[in-house]
């Protein structure tokens, strides 16, 4: 990618950042202070995200169990980790903190219970 | 006889239960309509939350959890699957519920912690037909990530405020197309953070200073029309843009619901016609408490749970004394100023929350006692969308004038 235009998200002035590549060299225009420059330069090399999506449960008050990511996944991976999360089901009791899947996709990142859920049948 | 009965078991309601617990309260009682704790927290699924109260990032349901956690170190009766009809300012609370049926219990104190309701489609006159798919945006959320349902496989989104922004990421990655948000303001409600990672990562749009004007379909929601509106929110002819949607989720904001105390004829802070409360929470019912989102729409949990932690404390203290008391009174680009009013019989601390009334880059916060300025501080970025704090010892307020909030803004 060689332009990004993004909203910085370090601080609640939310600058307007302009981030551009020319022979190999990251620029960023529009930043109030520095803390900008990396967070540019980072949004448009290595931009990651933590994910928070729901698998199914069996047996549980609810047929849907929160789960989060245990770290931060390459954002260009949300919607394969996303298809890999369709046919999960697990079965209650599951308590909060549970490994739901382990190493998703081979990204070192395990998706993990959000909350218990006890079995109620 | 109950001492503490709390109605909620939220966010607010589990921090006020730990609060009066904490602080002395023997028999402290939940009230829930739902069939667990946690209130909306256990259908935010989404992450962000605890950095201020636990220190660490959490999900929604991870923080309830971790509330529940607390809460189970002591005795406390919690009701569930049951709805409070009333309350009376002899504090008796009137309950029903499958198992008990109508029920009558007394409390020396009473904390409403009932959280907030979604303003809807009739609150803000969409025109248009009566059609299935216009949906507020926290019961898709409910629908989504409790109970599996998707709502609806083309979106448009109306109000940008952060349930709205982070249903629009949510409803992507499940698989529909969000085809844009509009906001009537020229400016975005939501966290800088959820515009970038709900709305610029998906490539969704954000209409700023547009509105609905016309939804159309058969049964169902086929087709909705917004336009740009001008400085007095007025459509302006000739801008309208035409989305092919299934679905419009609403993001319109947020209303305390304190019905319980309204048939009561609690008196309403005339600013945001909310609840008045002293320092202490206590509304002008005395020994009735209120807070949380039913006293305040906050922007983050953490400070819903400091609140009512502190609400619960002073509920379980509650005692009738006759401390004067003295009003706190928005002023100059100040929209309102929680607590209304404090009582001024000891020397604790008090944190005030307020919001501006506009986005003010640099400004000076001056908090005065009729003339007499008590602090001033110089604040950076103050927007409407997120709520501000100052802590004050009560010692510095020696007289009995009323105390103002104002922002002054600087070159």
């Amino acid at each position: 990618m060689n332009r990004l235009d993004t909203i910085c998200t370090i601080c609640p002035r939310g600058c307007r950042l302009t981030v551009t590549k020319e022979n190999d060299q990251y620029n960023v225009q529009g930043n109030f202070c520095k803390r900008g420059v990396d967070y540019g330069i980072k949004e448009i090399t290595r931009p990651v995200r933590k994910l928070t999506s729901t698998v199914k449960i069996k047996g549980a008050m609810y047929s849907r169990l929160p789960v989060y990511t245990d770290n931060e996944l390459p954002k260009e991976m949300l919607f394969d980790v996303m298809k890999a999360l369709e046919n999960v089901e697990v079965n209650a009791p599951v308590k909060a903190g549970d490994v739901i899947v382990a190493n998703v996709l081979n990204t070192n990142v395990n998706i993990i219970s959000s909350r218990t859920m006890n079995n109620i049948e | 006889m109950i001492d503490v009965c709390i109605i909620g078991g939220g966010a607010a309601g589990m921090s006020a239960a730990l609060g009066a617990l904490e602080n002395g309260a023997q028999k402290v009682m939940i009230i829930e309509k739902d069939k667990e704790l946690g209130g909306i927290l256990n259908q935010c699924i989404h992450n962000g939350f605890g950095m201020h109260y636990f220190k660490e990032e959490l999900t929604g349901p991870g923080f309830a959890e971790k509330l529940q956690e607390k809460l189970k170190n002591y005795d406390l009766d919690i009701k569930l699957d049951t709805m409070c009809v009333k309350i009376t300012p002899d504090k008796e609370v009137h309950y029903i519920n499958g198992n008990e049926g109508y029920q009558v219990i007394k409390a020396k104190s009473i904390v409403l912690a009932t959280g907030c309701r979604e303003r809807t489609r009739y609150q803000i006159d969409i025109p248009g037909k009566r059609l299935a798919g216009i949906v507020t945006a926290g019961l898709a959320q409910r629908y989504l990530n409790m109970d599996g349902y998707l709502i609806g496989k083309k979106v448009f989104i109306l109000g940008s405020g952060d349930i709205g922004l982070i249903m629009a990421r949510r409803l992507s990655l499940e698989g529909a197309e969000v085809l844009g948000v509009a906001e009537l303001m020229p400016y975005s409600n939501g966290l800088k953070r959820n515009i970038v990672q709900c709305l610029i990562d998906f490539n969704i749009p954000l209409y700023l200073s547009h509105t609905v004007v016309d939804v159309k379909g058969n049964g169902r929601l086929e087709q909705v029309t917004i336009a740009q509106v001008d400085e007095k929110f007025q459509p302006i002819p000739g801008t309208e843009k035409v989305f092919d949607v299934d679905t419009l989720l609403l993001s319109v904001g947020l209303i305390p619901e304190i019905k319980l105390l309204t048939d009561q004829k609690v008196q309403l802070n005339p600013y945001t016609k909310g609840i008045k409360v002293l320092d202490t929470f206590e509304t002008s019912i005395p020994g009735i408490f209120a807070c949380g989102n039913a006293l305040h729409v906050h922007d983050l949990v953490d400070y819903v749970s400091l609140e009512s932690y502190d609400a619960g404390k002073h509920a379980a203290k509650y005692s009738n004394d006759n401390s004067p008391v003295v009003e706190v009174v928005p002023k100059n680009n100040v929209r309102y100023v929680v607590p209304n009013q404090v009582k001024l019989n000891n020397d604790e601390e008090v944190m005030f929350k307020y919001r501006v009334t506009k986005p003010i880059d640099k400004g000076t916060l001056v908090i005065k006692q009729g003339d007499k300025v008590i602090k001033e501080m110089k604040k950076f970025f103050l927007l409407p969308s997120e709520m501000e704090t100052i802590t004050l010892s009560k010692s510095v307020f020696t007289d009995t004038d009323n105390i103002t909030f104002e922002v002054r803004i600087d070159e």
